[in-house]
This record gives C-alpha cells, structure tokens and sequence, in this order.
C-alpha cells in the first residue's frame, strides 16, 4: 500500500502536471506542493509550458485536411510498391519493424528530394524568365526526346498537358544533381509557363511532394530511379493537378525495364 | 480492412499538428504526414492489431529522425521553404519564443515532450513509440522542460526591457 504521506519523486511531479497520476497519490501530491514553493514553481512553470505548446499547434489538427492527404489518392500513388513492400516486409520481420522503417526512410530521406526540387526550381526560374532563348531545341523537332532520353539514361516522353492549355515548346540538357537532366517547358497562350525536369534520383520511388520557394512552386516524384517535378507558378492544388496527369500517362506508357536498360547500355557504349 | 483505413483518416489531424510543432515547418509537417500516410498504407497488412495511432506517430517520429541525420551527413544543403517569418510583437511573441525554445531541444527531448504534451500520449505509449524504456521517456521528459525553462528564462529579460 503506498504511503498517502510519503515524499514525491520527481516523476510524480511530471506525471501530475501531465494528468496521469493516480487519484491517490494526486492528493499526496497537492499537500507536498502546498508546503514546498520550489516543486510548486516547477510545476506551474510546466503547466505553463504545455500551455503555450498547445495554444502554438493546437489549431493545425483544426486546418481541413488538405486534399493531398486523401488516403484514395496516396494509395493510387503508392501502387506498384506492392512487392518492394513484400520484400521489405521479410526484411521487417527479421529486422524489427523499426529497423525496416529507418530503412526505407533512409532511401527517400526528405533532404536529398529537396536538393533535387531545389535544382529543377532553380532551372525553372532561370529559363522560364528567358524571352528569347527559354529552350534549345524545339518541340518539332524528331531529335528532342531521342536525344535527351540519351544524355539522362532513361526513356523520357514529355507529358501531353494541353487540357491545362499548356503547349510545349521544346526542352534542354541541363547538368542535374545526379547527372544529365532534361527539361521541357509549356506555355499557356497567357504566357505563363511551366516546366517538367526529369533526372536519376537516388530515391527509388515516392509519392507526389509540393514545395514553394517565393513565386514559384514544384511538386516532385520519383518513379523507377527517375525524379520528376512540374514547377511552375505556386498554386498548389493546380500544380498537382498537373503533376497527377503527368504522373499518369507516364504510369501508363511506362516502358519496360528491359527497354530502360537497353538505352542505359547503348549509352555506356 | 476498412476500419484500418478509417483509424488512419481520423489521426491525420493529429499527425499534423504533430509534425508541425515536431518540424517548425509547414511544408516539411506535411510532407512527412504524407510519407507517413504512404507508409502506413503500403505496409496495412503488416498491422496486426493494435493502436493505430501510436503505429502512426512512430513511423513519423522515425522518418523524421531520419530526416535529420540525413540533414547532418549534408550540412551545407538548404531547405528550399525557408520561411523564416520576422519576429512579430504582441501575443504572437509568445507562440515564437515557444517555437524556438522547441527548437533549442534535441531530437528525442523534442519527441518525448510533444507526444505528452500536444499529443496526450501516456508514458508508455511514448516509450513504445521512441523504443525506449519508461525511466528514459521520464528523463528526456525531465530534461526537456528543464532546457525550456532555461531557454525561456534566459529570453524574459531581454522582453522586459522593452517595456
């Protein structure tokens, strides 16, 4: 039987302020306070604490959730994990749980992303602003795609976005985080303009991102090694929109492994 | 099946919020809730039971953990959001020198603290998400709300004068 009397732990302070005390030893604890102001001081600086804590984040859980977070849609955009999740299960099951996930967090760490977003952004704002020379080589042009599915090492199509009134004008070699990088830019007849960077990621696979840095904003994905992001200006619900049909028709047309590793190997030589 | 995904919908809030204090920032909050989100999906057959919830905060708390040591390894990389808002005056004062007192903690002081406080997480909850033993919760717990004070106190002054 616990000692109604007996002195408190510091543990039982923490566990009073945090409303996990047993109703017995909280009257323990409220005589102690009542006689000791420095544990008292604790404690209404702790209360204090978790106070403004809440009153700093409470009200995200609020916010409506935003779209980007319906489960339907990161489900679709998961799909194809399938039997890397089963090999990674085995790996669970063997390793724990917890080493599975430092795992595979390892291979898409945020940071490494954000590099690759940051380099497709900044080339989305140096060429976008171009008046006269915004791309090399036009989108007539038969060599355009042959040529820079070459230089980057994967079979690249530029997505077809005219149902967001966007027209492609051509693209560009550009030096990418992990090697050549293409970039095809698209202009609505108002003028503004979007691109579509596609280079070798470390990361294997994730699901669409967004990030802004001022006008502009970028949502990024990795599919089979290659990163993909559509900049353009920051309107987040539109550059997803965007993101998701490219995202799409390269899904659907996505070439065979085998004809990815032909191009690679051609290259080589 | 379907009550998985309904456990999972009904924590995004709290998940939210959860990395938003975690991480300071809001674009990187959600993406890690979006990683998160993916994760859990992909791996639904591997949840036997259990708090959905706590499964959650675990997987964020990991992939933010990652996150940072994938940070330190490349310490010359900078986020592309870095919305450093200017120092505001009035009641917002104090959301800010709560923010950066948060900011002042380590990694696991920072988790122990927010899933107990924000999150109402038990003890042993907290323990299981971190892989920890109670007494160490307790002690970053502890240690946490010490280096807060510290980092709260040590601000005040400097408010004062201002009068």
């Amino acid at each position: 039987m616990i000692d109604r009397n007996s002195p408190v732990t510091t543990d039982e302070l923490h566990a009073y302020v945090d409303g996990v005390l047993p109703a017995d030893r909280r009257t323990a604890v409220e005589a102690w306070l009542a006689t000791h102001p420095e544990d008292a001081a604790h404690v209404a600086e702790w209360r204090a604490q978790a106070i403004a804590i809440r009153a700093r984040y409470g009200a995200v859980a609020q916010e409506p959730t935003p779209e980007r977070f319906e489960l339907d849609r990161l489900a679709r955009t998961g799909r194809g994990w399938r039997a890397i999740a089963a090999a990674a299960i085995a790996a669970a099951l063997i390793g724990g749980v917890a080493g599975w996930l430092a795992h595979g967090a390892s291979a898409a760490a945020p940071s490494g992303l954000e590099q690759f977003t940051s380099e497709a952004l900044s080339a989305h704002k140096l060429y976008t602003a171009e008046v006269r020379h915004p791309i090399e080589v036009r989108a007539g042009e038969e060599h355009l795609l042959p040529w820079l599915s070459r230089r980057v090492g994967t079979t690249l199509r530029a997505p077809d976005l005219e149902s967001y009134s966007l027209k492609l004008l051509g693209g560009r070699l550009l030096p990418g985080p992990n090697g050549p990088a293409a970039l095809f830019m698209y202009e609505t007849p108002a003028g503004e303009r979007y691109t579509f960077y596609c280079s070798r990621s470390k990361a294997e696979r994730t699901a669409l991102r967004y990030s802004a840095a001022g006008a502009a904003g970028a949502v990024l994905w990795v599919e089979s090694d290659i990163g993909y992001v559509v900049s353009g200006p920051a309107e987040r619900s539109r550059l997803f929109d965007i993101a998701q049909t490219a995202y799409e028709q390269l899904e659907s047309r996505a070439p065979t492994r085998s004809s990815e590793n032909q191009i690679i190997s051609r290259r080589g030589s | 099946m379907g009550g998985f995904r309904q456990d999972v919908e009904a924590a995004v809030p709290a998940l939210r919020r959860y990395a938003r204090a975690l991480t300071r920032d809001a674009e990187l909050a959600d993406d890690l809730v979006q990683d998160t989100l993916v994760r859990a999906l992909r791996s639904e057959h591997l949840f036997h039971g259990g708090d959905v919830r706590s499964w959650l905060y675990t997987i964020l708390t990991n992939l933010n953990r990652n996150r940072l040591r994938a940070l330190a390894r490349r310490p010359t990389m900078t986020a592309i959001d870095d919305n450093d808002a200017p120092d505001l005056a009035g009641p917002e004062a104090g959301g800010r020198d709560i923010e950066r007192a948060l900011a002042s903690l380590v990694e696991d002081q920072r988790t122990a603290l927010l899933l107990v406080v924000l999150e109402g997480l038990t003890y042993r909850e907290v323990a299981e998400v971190q892989g920890v033993p109670i007494g160490t919760v307790m002690s970053r717990l502890s240690r946490a709300r010490v280096q807060v004070k510290d980092y709260l106190d040590g601000k005040r002054p400097a408010l004062r004068r201002v009068k």
